[in-house]
């Protein structure tokens, strides 16, 4: 694989390459790019410096803002949108799910052995993907109106790709001598599926499944700075009001909300993997 | 042969009760929810016809500002760039500093405290605090961005480094070589592929999130897409998503392209 000077005993003595010069210029290119992008990227990327200066203040004045934090806030005007969080980002990753299913079998090539299905599902789950769960909220803002719903949706449609992707690709890295034994013994399709491909990728459908909601609990978030609904509509009212103690709280409930979902999905993973 | 006077044949596939039951939990739940948050059919129904309205307007995308679009996608470009090679040559060192198996407890703890806090926010609520600090503009964007690249990156460094082997570490260490000697001939080529490997996923998804950034003045496309929003320019927002999703691509492909450049053949399923 690695290349060598042809070999001659009574020569000068061999010279031996870790790479060829192939993958030596290759590599050398990729340093070189990175290079030439990172000091590109420096030189004309628009900073001004005076910000710069008085960023040390200003965080300074920031804390001194944020903190006698307004805990007093939090039953009126930060609870409630803190479920409904939690909310859009469980109705969201089960809506993901129900739609991702079809997908994600249709993209895995031993599961629907078609190859303009597999690349249509493909599309679909890319589109998915490469579409910003903010940018999905701003579109279902703009249909449904601001609210949780347009969050949920969001959610979902972000979640697709992702679902879809790893269930997709768990399907394809599962045994086929189950289903050709159940093919065997005469069983339909939807039997096949449930009691030959389902049992394989269970563990790893419960693993996506909860990963994914951890990552939703996050990104829902922050939806409601664009009028989503949840938790940010609270962070977005009260930075705009520039009433910081406030943010601290909302900023805080986040934390905390976040700490507690790894938490819990870890106790799961342990619980049911 | 069983006779047929034995008991009832045994099901192949028994009946999960326990599953049964979480099922009925699920759809409780579902209804609770959909109640709480105030989903209704009418409003979902009326949703798709201004769906409809709304697909038809954004229809032909249309180049409102060239201008802007330009000089957005480049900003967003360079937030990316800049926020990944800051970010990663940061998680270098707090990543080693937070593995276990290299590191003491009194260093690595307070590693894994750093990582644990910049990964706990959205790269956007980051972005909030950083325009307060250092203003609107690109650096907003590029210190939120490093701090979701530290969160990110260290933590997945610290966890391949935790999986080394110790053997050749521990034969390095026999020659007496020093530290940094240990971290480059014993450490660093057991990892080096795998970190090459989170690296490009990490400028991936800065290139994401750079896009999004500009929603709360921190640079970048996102501060374009948001005003065309407001403004209703549903054509423009059209073409700036198309113009986005294009980017993304290309940088995925990059990113598929430096991965097999520096992951040698056969390794590859390893990542």
């Amino acid at each position: 694989m690695n290349a060598v000077t042809p070999a001659d005993t009574r020569g000068p003595p061999r010279q031996w390459h870790r790479f060829t010069p192939a993958q030596r210029l290759a590599r050398f290119t990729v340093y070189l790019v990175v290079v030439a992008a990172v000091l590109q990227s420096a030189r004309t990327v628009q900073v001004i410096p005076e910000f710069l200066l008085d960023a040390p203040e200003q965080m300074q004045d920031l804390l001194k803002r944020m903190w006698p934090i307004a805990w007093s806030h939090y039953p009126q005007g930060v609870h409630d949108a803190l479920v409904d969080t939690l909310h859009i980002a469980t109705l969201g990753t089960l809506l993901a799910v129900l739609m991702a299913l079809p997908i994600g079998l249709a993209a895995a090539h031993n599961v629907v052995p078609n190859k303009a299905v597999n690349l249509l599902a493909r599309l679909l789950l890319v589109s998915s993907r490469s579409v910003n769960s903010l940018v999905w909220a701003l579109l279902f803002v703009a249909v449904f109106g601001p609210g949780a719903l347009a969050g949920t949706l969001a959610i979902a449609f972000r979640s697709i790709g992702f679902i879809g992707k790893l269930l997709g690709e768990a399907l394809e890295e599962s045994a086929p001598g189950p289903i050709e034994a159940l093919q065997a013994a005469g069983a339909p399709w939807l039997s096949r599926l449930a009691f030959g491909w389902w049992p394989q990728v269970k563990p790893a459908f419960w693993s996506i499944l909860l990963f994914r909601w951890d990552i939703n609990v996050r990104e829902s978030a922050v939806l409601g700075l664009v009028g989503a609904g949840g938790i940010g509509m609270a962070l977005d009212s009260a930075m705009n009001l520039f009433q910081w103690d406030r943010v601290a709280m909302v900023l805080f409930s986040i934390f905390s909300v976040v700490v507690l979902a790894e938490v819990v999905v870890t106790q799961l993973r342990k619980r049911i993997l | 042969m069983k006779p047929a006077s034995a008991a009832p044949a045994r099901r192949a596939f028994k009946p999960d009760w326990p599953a049964r039951a979480g099922w009925l939990l699920l759809v409780a739940y579902v209804v609770y929810a959909v109640l709480r948050l105030d989903f209704s059919v009418d409003r979902f129904v009326t949703g798709l016809g201004h769906g409809a309205r709304f697909l038809e307007r954004m229809m032909p995308p249309r180049i409102a500002q060239p201008d802007s679009l330009l000089t957005g996608l480049l900003e967003s470009l360079e937030i990316a760039v800049l926020a990944s090679f800051a970010g990663i040559l940061l998680s270098l060192p707090i990543g080693l500093l937070a593995a276990r198996n290299l590191m003491p407890a009194w260093a690595s703890w307070p590693a894994r405290a750093v990582i644990a806090a910049a990964r706990s926010f959205h790269p956007v609520i980051v972005a909030i605090i950083f325009v307060k600090a250092v203003g609107f503009g690109a650096l907003a964007g590029i210190c939120a961005l490093v701090v979701a690249s530290i969160g990110f990156t260290a933590k997945l460094f610290a966890e391949a480094i935790e999986e080394i082997s110790l053997k050749q570490v521990e034969a390095v260490r026999a020659t007496g070589a020093s530290f940094l000697n240990v971290l480059s001939f014993g450490v660093l080529p057991q990892v080096f592929g795998r970190f090459i490997g989170f690296a490009t996923y990490q400028l991936d998804s800065n290139l994401r999130n750079s896009t999004m950034v500009g929603i709360v003045g921190a640079g970048g496309i996102g501060g374009t897409l948001f005003s065309a929003f407001q403004r209703f320019d549903y054509d423009f927002v059209a073409a700036i998503l198309l113009c986005i999703i294009a980017m993304i691509m290309v940088g995925e492909i990059l990113a598929t392209w430096v991965r097999r450049v520096f992951v040698e053949r056969g390794r590859v399923d390893e990542e």
